[in-house]
């Protein structure tokens, strides 16, 4: 029988090691995990190379990470949280800057078997140049660039040679989710959720409500349980906004 | 160019003068994002027999006002984290396919503020070296929409002009400008070539070139 539900979170996520790579879905703090957040700030995990579209801009979720010193590398496209910078800039976090439909299509193609594609974003800029600074030492100079992309014109137009991310694991909220693993969104919290979950190798969802099997209208699925192995409720204690009239 | 700024400021279009005089070229139909800025402006100016469908890189199709107080939904925010509401009839998408409307060519326009516009339609919108760097979806945004129209001050707060020969700030994407709204002209860019379309009520083509350091072909109707 596949029982995909996971009672205790501890228990669950101690699989995932110091130094993993780890998939986050979310857009801010819409649709972000923070159960499963800050169950790995409470397992004391460290050095982890965290790929996800926001910091955020508090000390909630990505931001309690960061704030507890557990991040060697954040792969994303809009960090937002100040601090976020501080430790950049300072050689404390590598910060790889990619476009943001380039990082939601690395994440789908390394789910879905595609090694490599090209797309005309960020061709001929200074996120594909070798230019832009990966990371610093800590005096302040520029210690690793990222480096500069395969260009390719096709139609007369530059395109770069972007890797589809493949992750250890995967860390993604829903709004319902069955014993199966399936899963259901809520409006624009779906965002990056359904691809980071695709390029986990492990994946670990979240959800608001457990669904019995069967509650869920196959048609109604927007994610697949084959791309998920655990399923968790997220806590009461986990911070959320008030609910307005779409609920 | 230092000269430009010790003149006394020329009275063309206000900011909502710029995004009304943009919105009457959407055209019915249109799939249209918008930047910050002036280009949230554009909405209410709309023509009523005009319908276009707002879209938002999170995965927003159809896209409404801003979230009255109290009415706010932690799960429905548009591309700047703001509460927001939905249109009837819009529909929801995961990023991927959110940037796939965008480079997919399904994405009409993308309105956009900038820093820098050159003349052949190089775009610098992203980042001021020395601030905090962050990119979100302009770039995917600009190398994927079919029209990258920018609305923005024709010259900077120094009075510098904002349309020029070579960005100095770093490009967003290089020769994907199609359009620039300004307080004082429109312009079209094609074929890598800078175009006077039209002037703000008030403002001849000489006030233009003095604050323009790109040259431009004067293409005047009448």
């Amino acid at each position: 029988m596949i029982d995909k539900f996971r009672a205790d979170p501890l228990a669950a996520l101690a699989r995932i090691p110091s130094g993993a790579t780890i998939a986050v879905g979310g857009f801010g703090s819409s649709g972000r995990p923070d159960t499963l957040l800050d169950t790995l700030c409470d397992l004391d995990r460290r050095d982890l190379h965290v790929i996800v579209n926001n910091v955020g801009g508090d000390f909630t979720g990505i931001g309690r990470l960061l704030a507890e010193g557990r991040l060697r590398r954040i792969t994303c496209s809009f960090p937002v949280l100040p601090d976020f910078y501080t430790e950049y800039f300072a050689g404390r976090v590598e910060f790889e800057l990619i476009p943001q439909g380039t990082l939601a299509e690395r994440l789908r193609a390394g789910g879905a078997g595609i090694a490599a594609f090209y797309t005309p974003s960020g061709a001929e800029t200074m996120l594909a140049d070798g230019t832009f600074p990966l990371g610093y030492d800590g005096a302040g100079d520029v210690a690793e660039l990222i480096p500069a992309k395969e260009h390719r014109e096709f139609g007369g137009r530059q395109h770069v040679l972007e890797y589809g991310i493949v992750t250890d694991f995967a860390l993604v909220k829903a709004y319902q989710g069955d014993p199966k693993g399936n899963l259901r969104f809520r409006l624009s919290a779906r965002n990056f959720n359904p691809l980071a979950a695709m390029s986990g190798r492990y994946t670990f969802a979240e959800v608001e409500h457990l669904m019995e099997t069967g509650d869920l209208h196959p048609d109604d699925i927007h994610l697949s349980g084959v791309f998920v192995k655990e399923v968790l409720l997220r806590s009461e204690l986990s911070p959320r906004l008030p609910v307005g009239r779409l609920s | 160019m230092t000269q430009t700024s010790a003149e006394a400021p020329v009275a063309g279009r206000d900011r909502d003068g710029v995004a009304r005089r943009l919105a009457a070229d959407l055209r019915d139909g249109f799939v249209v994002n918008l930047g910050v800025g002036i280009p949230l402006l554009v909405p209410k100016y709309v023509p009523a027999d005009v319908e276009v469908i707002l879209h938002a890189e999170n995965g927003v199709l159809g896209m409404g006002p801003l979230a009255a107080p109290g009415q706010e939904d932690p799960d429905l925010t548009d591309a700047g984290k703001q509460p927001i509401t939905l249109i009837t009839g819009a529909a929801i998408v995961d990023s991927a396919t959110s940037f796939a409307v965008v480079r997919g060519g399904h994405l009409d326009v993308t309105v956009l503020g900038a820093l820098q516009v050159s003349g052949g339609g190089d775009l610098a919108n992203w980042f001021v070296p020395g601030q905090n760097p962050a990119v979100g979806g302009a770039m995917d945004l600009v190398a994927g929409a079919r029209e990258v129209w920018v609305a923005m001050e024709h010259v900077d707060r120094k009075g510098r002009p904002k349309i020029v020969e070579r960005c100095t700030f770093p490009l967003t994407g290089r020769g994907v400008v199609t359009r620039v709204y300004t307080d004082l002209a429109v312009f079209c860019i094609a074929g890598g070539e800078l175009r006077l379309t039209e002037c703000a009520p008030g403002i001849t083509p000489d006030i233009i070139a003095e604050r323009t350091a790109a040259p431009f072909v004067q293409d005047l109707p009448g």
